[in-house]
Parts: C-alpha cells; structure tokens; sequence
C-alpha cells in the first residue's frame, strides 16, 4: 500500500480536509483518466473524438451515481446501524417490480393497476418499506452472521417468486389452463415471470424533454447542443439522467443521511452498532429504532433500484442476484462504512475502477497491442483472441495468452473483486475513508488529553 | 404423570408461543393431508375440500427418494459448513465454491482417465474443457470414476487449504463479519476463476444411456433408480459414517469439541489449535468436494454455479441441524432435502427452493438452536 499512502500524502490538505472538494476532485480525476483513455481508443479505432468521450463519460457517469445511491443506503444499515444486510437485491427488486406493477396499464400482459407514476413511485416506497419492516422482525433477535443467511434468503425468496411462472400474469384469459393472474380483491396483476416486466419509462430524460420523437423547448435545446457537437440524442438523454442522479440524488441521500445522522434517532443508531445493550440500559427501545431504520433504508434502497434498475424500460428477476448486493457491499466497504463521503467515494471508486476499469483497461491494451503489432508486423495483424483456455494456453505465444485475458476480462473482474474484498477485510477494513466513522457520542470521548480540537480525516496512516 | 407433564408444557408452547404452535398445526395438517392423499381418501365437507386427496405412493415415493439424494449431498457438504461454523465461527459463504471446486477437479480427472482409457479419439482440448459430453459412467469407466471421486477429494483440500494460509490464517483473531465478507470475496474470486478456464456454459458429462436401470416396486407403482444414484448413496452414507468413526474414536473430535466450545481454554489445555484447524479445513474440504463430484454424477450437468446455488440448502440444513454439529449437518441436509421434494405435493416446482428457504428462516427465528437442541456432537 505504500504506493497508495505516497500518492494520498502527494493530495493537498486542502482537498483532503474538505468533503466536497475531496469528491470533487475524486470525481474530475477519474473523468481525466476516463476522457483520455476514451481519446487514446477513439485515435486509435479511428472513432469520432467527441461522440466516443461522451458516451463513454455518461455511462461513467450513471454507474458512479448509482453506485453511490445504494452505499449510501446501505451505510444507514450497515455503517450507521451495524446491521448485516445482504439482501439489497430483495429490496431493490420489490421496489422496481412494484413501481412496474402499479404503473402497469390494467388491460396489459401482465396487468397492472395502472397508476399515474410519481403515485406508483410513492406507492412504491411504501410497499419497500413495509417489507423491508417485516423484514427487520428477524433483526431484532439475531446475530449479525445469522441475519446476513436471512437477509440473503429473503432477497433469494424474494427473486424465485418473481421468476416463478405462477403469479406472472402472462395468461390473461381466465378460461385458460395455465391463467397465472394474481386476484387481489378484484385487482387482477402479475408479475411477467421469467420473461420480466415492462418499467414506466425507457428513457428517464423524457420527463425533462419530453418524449423522443417530439421534444419540447428544452428537449430542443438539449439535443441541438448534442447535434453540433456530434453526439446522438441517447446519449443527451444519458448524461442528463445520469447528472441528474449524480448532482440531486445523491446529494439528497447525503444530505438525508448526514441529517439521520446527526438527529437524536442517528445516535441510538450508532449506539446499537457500538453495543446494543448498553443503548437498551439507558432506555432506549431499540427494537422499535431497528424496525424504523429497516423501514427507511430498505425504502431507500428500493428508490435507489427504481432509479437505477428501473430505467431501463424493461426488467427481469436475474437483474436482482446476489451478486448486485455483494457489488454494493464492496463499494461501501471499499469506501468506508459508517462515513457518508466514504460511501460516495466508493461508490465512485467502485464503479470506475472495479466495475468499469479492468474492462476500460482491457480496451485501451488492446489498442494498444493491436497498434503495436502493426508497426511491428505490418498491416492487417491484430491480437489473436482464442476461444477458449485450452487454445490459448496450450500454445506458448504469450500474445495468445493476452487476447484471451483481454477477452475474458469480464470474469477476471470478478477475482479482482474477491481479491480486493480479501485484502479489504485483512489490511484496511475500514476502508478509505472510515476512519471518519462517527462516533455514537455527540462530543469526542476518545481525546481527552490534548486541548487541540481534533483535526478528523487529516492523517490516514494507521 | 409423565402425559400430564407433556400436557402441561404443551399448553404452555401455545400459549407463550403462538407461532411455534401454529408452526406445529400447519406441519401436522401438511403430515395427515400426506397420509390421507396416499390412502386415497379426500375429506370434503359441503362441497369444501379440507384434506386429503390423491396422490399415488409411488410418486411420493420417488419424491422422497429425489429428495434423499439431494439431501445426501447436501448434508455431506453441510459437515464442513457446520464445522467451520463451530470452530472458526464465522459463516462460510465460499463452501459452494468449494463444491465447485470440487467437481471440477474430480470430473477432469475422471475425463483425462476415460480419454486415456476408452476407445473414444476426441482433441485433448476438448476433454479438458468437457466439450466432448457424456463421455464416462460407472458402466464404462469405473476406475475414472473411482479416481476422479478421489481427486475431487484432494483437489479441493489443496484449494482449501491454500486459501486458508492466505486468506483465513491472518484473520484468526479477527470477528465473524470480517471473515464473512472475506469469504464472499473468496467465493467469488474462486468462482471466477473456474470461470476463465472452462468457461460459464453447462456441460452434460455423465454417458447415460449403458447404465443399469432398476425399479423398486412399492405401492402401486414402481420407483426408478440408476446406478449413478445408486453410486451417489453408497458413496454418501460410507463417508458420512466414515466421519462418524473419525470423529468418535480419534481425539480429533475431542479436541474439536473443546475448540468449538472455547478457543482459548482449548490451547492452555495444550490442543494444537492450529492444527486443528487444518483437519477441519481438510474433512470439511474434501467432503464438500466429494459432494460436488457426487451431484454431478447423479444430475450429469457440470456448471461453474452448482455450488453456489447449492449454498443457501446447505446453510438451511446447517441450521435446522444446529450450528456447529456434525450430525446435526448431515440429518438437517437431509430433512431439507426431502422437505424441499416433498413439498412439491403441494405447492408448484417453482417454490421448492422458496419453501426450503422459508424453512431457513422460520428455524432461524423460532429455534436458532436447531431441531436436534444445539448438541454440540463435534
């Protein structure tokens, strides 16, 4: 790690000191790199500069905010609370499938209750929060390693019912062997199974534009920008929505949580991940808190799943495996449990260097190869990309060994992964940033001594 | 005296918990709706239909034995799950790649044997990658068979036993959370590893069509049962007894137990600690590798995710046996199992593994101790 400590002591105070900045300049440096690596690619596919820098930002751009969006949820249970939720997945998929169940149009396949959106939306988050209150009765008795197994067979529950063919609702006609519509006092729904269910929107730029073949003023605009400098309006779209979560989303869930905080129920909260028995002694009903908080977070959690899952226009069950959950755990636990700006700064360090980095870097070493090759060995010559381990490394040509790297980068990314989250828990597991975890006590017990007020988060050496 | 005691507690269940009561009615309902569908009675007052039915017993038959057999394997993986739980106590969410890899070790021995030995003529490249499917069975290659079943074994105790010198070693004195999230990483990065080298698709790797076929008669009907299966149980009870016997007349049990029970009285007692540990990872390990090899034997498709999906049944058998016991492992794993076939009487295949997950859960809330009263029997 003395790479990393020497560049964090090369980063001026006054970033480090300061949350926002330290965001900020986080978020520019990583677009620096993004922006030139795109350019580098874009010269050397003989790509459009411009259009191929954005495309690639705006997807930056969305991934880093989402990510963001559910570590912060996540910090309410895990760093605020200590509380071991594993079953994020659950969570955001109740709350997409029941925003696209209640918007769904009544007469459709599957049907639904056809409600206007922000009334499904609001719907929505109530019926997250309920589930994630009933979710949290197990909470109240268990020990964090059991409620990880139930929360993460709940969220499986959860997944399996939604795949299942017998409440999809894709058999409409009731005389029909295989009907699968669910009857709910009269209401008549189903979840699309297997084959997954339509969300309200495709394109979440359109509330703002209007609809894509007939923008309004803004929309006009927006896209007329886009067209001189050569970028197709998807991608106008993209980066407005995906601004749009970075700049308001996330900062309401910071500012909520930081507000969580800091109010009298934030620090019984902190109080029962410090010692729960000791919270109970001085009174506190911390059955009731942890209900709440599951109430809150899971809610939290399932708008974060609507923002992000549910605007795509079309989700299905798989979508919510755990492996969804076990991304956001790492962000925040590369981030920094218990501290918020830890929680943005994983889910931006998550998402461009652990999610999309090692397929970024992939690409830019094989442009590079490829250019490489052909100054080397003249036109036409490219990595070889075998199709499978066998062929690959049963020769002895490293650039053999190469391409099939580069191609199966996806699944190296997954030992990445595990690597980073092994050397996480042995050497940091407080992440970058959780040393800043705020204490349960208003005022600093720990520094008696000195009568210099503590300086929090400006040394990082352990 | 004694009724009236029973009796007594009895009330005192319904009364003081309502749920366990009413967990109880909804089983013993579900038991005598069992027995009255075989005895072909169906009791529907006015028009209503309250119990019983139909159901053939051969088909419940066949549902027990389906459920044995995943049971079997599930309790046999389970053994390492409970063991590491108890000793180490943390919760191992890597076990289903150690099923993995498992199966993968003891498959491509069996393939590279069969290649050597049978008359086939494929690229090696394509046994190494199980691209040539159905290649082995019992019938043609039981040597491989016998091989790969023990090289299922060793592999995943090398695995094993190097992840827990890098992984697990320098975090002895760290907390449950930690190693649990240290083992999701493990899993993920083993996983994926199997991954980059044979690839995500499933692979048909059993040759069906040349073993024995028998049929047990029962009731008006008759079971099936291949040999692959039959191979699976034989193999599955021998170990589970062999652990029974390693566990009981060696001091290794002893020294398990007090492990389990206190870390630190265990080493002033002078139990090699550390050894010990290697022995749980090694048992624990080997059975959860033979267990993948067995699966994939009975079900003929090797997958990079069997495991994994595997773990939560393995967990819910853990814990309905009580965590930390051996037997406890191997008897939940298999009321799961069975459990989670016989449930198809009632409810669609979709939700067997949804009401096996249930059962995970209400066991967890109702009685974290499990069925069997948290006896530690090491």
């Amino acid at each position: 790690m003395s790479v990393g400590q020497r560049l964090w002591r090369a980063v001026p105070s006054s970033i480090k000191e300061d949350d926002k900045r330290l965001i900020i300049a986080l978020l520019a440096g990583t677009y620096l790199l993004y922006a030139v690596s795109q350019v580098y690619l874009a010269l050397m596919n003989n790509a459009d500069v411009f259009p191929a820098v954005a495309n690639s930002l705006q997807n930056l751009t969305f991934l880093i905010a989402v990510y963001a969006i559910m570590a912060l949820a996540l910090n309410l249970h895990w760093g605020y609370t200590g509380l071991f939720n594993i079953g994020i997945a659950g969570f955001m998929a109740v709350g997409v499938y029941s925003m696209s169940i209640l918007a769904a149009p009544p007469g459709g396949s599957p049907p639904g209750f056809g409600l206007p959106v922000p009334i499904a939306l609001i719907g929505a988050l109530v019926i997250t929060a309920i589930v994630g209150g009933i979710a949290a009765l197990p909470a109240l008795q268990l020990e964090a390693d059991y409620l990880a197994i139930v929360t993460v067979g709940l969220s499986e529950i959860i997944r399996l019912v939604l795949n299942a063919d017998y409440f999809s609702g894709t058999v409409t006609d009731p005389q029909s062997n295989s009907y699968n519509v669910v009857n709910l006092f009269g209401f008549k729904f189903g979840t699309g199974g297997g084959q997954g269910i339509n969300t309200p929107t495709s394109s979440p730029a359109s509330y703002l534009y209007g609809p894509s073949g007939d923008p309004n003023a803004i929309g006009e605009l927006a896209y007329g920008i886009g067209v001189s400098l050569g970028v197709n309006n998807s991608v106008v779209n993209g980066f407005t929505y995906g601004m749009f979560l970075l700049l308001f989303v996330v900062t309401a869930y910071y500012v909520l949580l930081v507000r969580i905080g800091n109010s009298p129920f934030g620090r019984v909260l902190k109080a029962i991940r410090e010692d729960e028995l000791v919270a109970q002694s001085l009174g506190k009903d911390t059955r009731w808190v942890k209900i709440k908080v599951f109430m809150v977070g899971c809610a939290l959690m399932g708008l974060g799943g609507i923002l992000w899952q549910g605007s795509f226009g079309f989700v299905n069950p798989n979508t919510f495996r755990p492996i969804v959950t076990f991304y956001i755990f790492t962000a925040l636990i590369v981030g920094g449990s218990g501290s918020n700006t830890g929680s943005v700064v994983g889910g931006a360090v998550f998402a461009a260097f652990l999610f999309e980095g090692p397929r970024q870097l992939a690409r830019v070493v094989e442009a590079a190869m490829g250019g490489l090759l052909i100054t080397v060995s003249g036109p036409g010559a490219s990595l070889p990309s075998p199709n499978n381990f066998y062929v690959a490394f049963s020769t002895l040509d490293p650039l053999g060994w190469l391409g099939y790297t580069i191609g199966n980068i996806s699944s190296l990314r997954f030992i990445l992964l595990g690597v980073v989250l092994v050397y996480m828990m042995q050497n940091r597991s407080e992440g970058l940033l959780g040393h800043r975890k705020e204490i349960a006590a208003s005022v600093d017990l720990s520094e008696r001594k000195g009568n210099v007020a503590p300086t929090d988060g400006g040394e990082t050496n352990e | 005296m004694e009724i009236a005691e029973r009796y007594s507690a009895g009330k005192r269940v319904l009364v003081e918990h309502p749920a366990v009561a009413l967990l109880g009615a909804v089983l013993l309902y579900l038991l005598s709706d069992l027995i009255l569908k075989t005895a072909n009675v169906s009791i529907a007052p006015w028009g209503v239909h309250l119990i019983g039915g139909q159901l053939p017993v051969s088909n419940l038959g066949r549902f027990v034995l389906d459920g044995l057999i995943v049971g079997l394997v599930v309790g046999l993986a389970g053994v390492g799950l409970s063991m590491t739980y108890g000793i180490l106590n943390f919760a191992n969410f890597a076990h289903g790649d150690y099923i993995t890899t498992g199966a993968f070790a003891g498959w491509l021995t069996a393939y590279i044997i069969g290649f050597l030995t049978l008359p086939v003529d494929p690229p090696f490249g394509d046994i190494f990658l199980f691209a040539e499917s159905s290649l082995v069975s019992v019938v043609n290659a039981p040597v491989a068979i016998v091989l790969g079943l023990v090289a299922s074994g060793l592999g995943t105790v090398g695995v094993v036993l190097l992840l827990d010198r890098w992984v697990y070693r320098p975090m002895r004195d760290k907390g449950g959370i930690p190693l649990l999230i240290a083992s999701i990483g493990v899993a993920l990065a083993l996983r994926y590893a199997i991954v980059f080298v044979f690839g995500t698709s499933a692979s048909g790797v059993t040759s069906t069509s040349d073993i024995p076929q028998f049929e047990i008669p029962l009731g008006d009907g008759r079971i099936p049962l291949d040999l692959h299966e039959i191979t699976l149980i034989v193999a599955a009870i021998a170990l589970m007894f062999g652990v029974h016997f390693l566990l009981q007349r060696t001091k290794l049990g002893k020294a398990m137990r007090a492990m389990a029970d206190n870390k630190d009285l265990a080493q002033v007692t002078g139990i090699p600690t550390e050894r010990i540990i290697r022995a749980t990872w090694i048992i624990g390990g080997g059975l959860a590798g033979v267990a993948g090899f067995l699966i994939v034997l009975e079900r003929g498709v090797i997958s990079f995710n069997m495991g994994w999906r595997l773990l939560l049944l393995i967990f819910a058998g853990v814990i309905l046996g009580g965590i930390g016991s051996v037997y406890g492992a191997m008897a939940g794993g298999i009321i799961i199992g069975i459990a989670s076939r016989v449930s198809l009487v009632w409810i669609p295949s979709d939700f067997a593994r949804v009401a096996a997950f249930t059962v995970m859960i209400l066991v967890l809330l109702y009685r974290p101790e499990g069925l069997f009263g948290g006896v530690k029997t090491a």
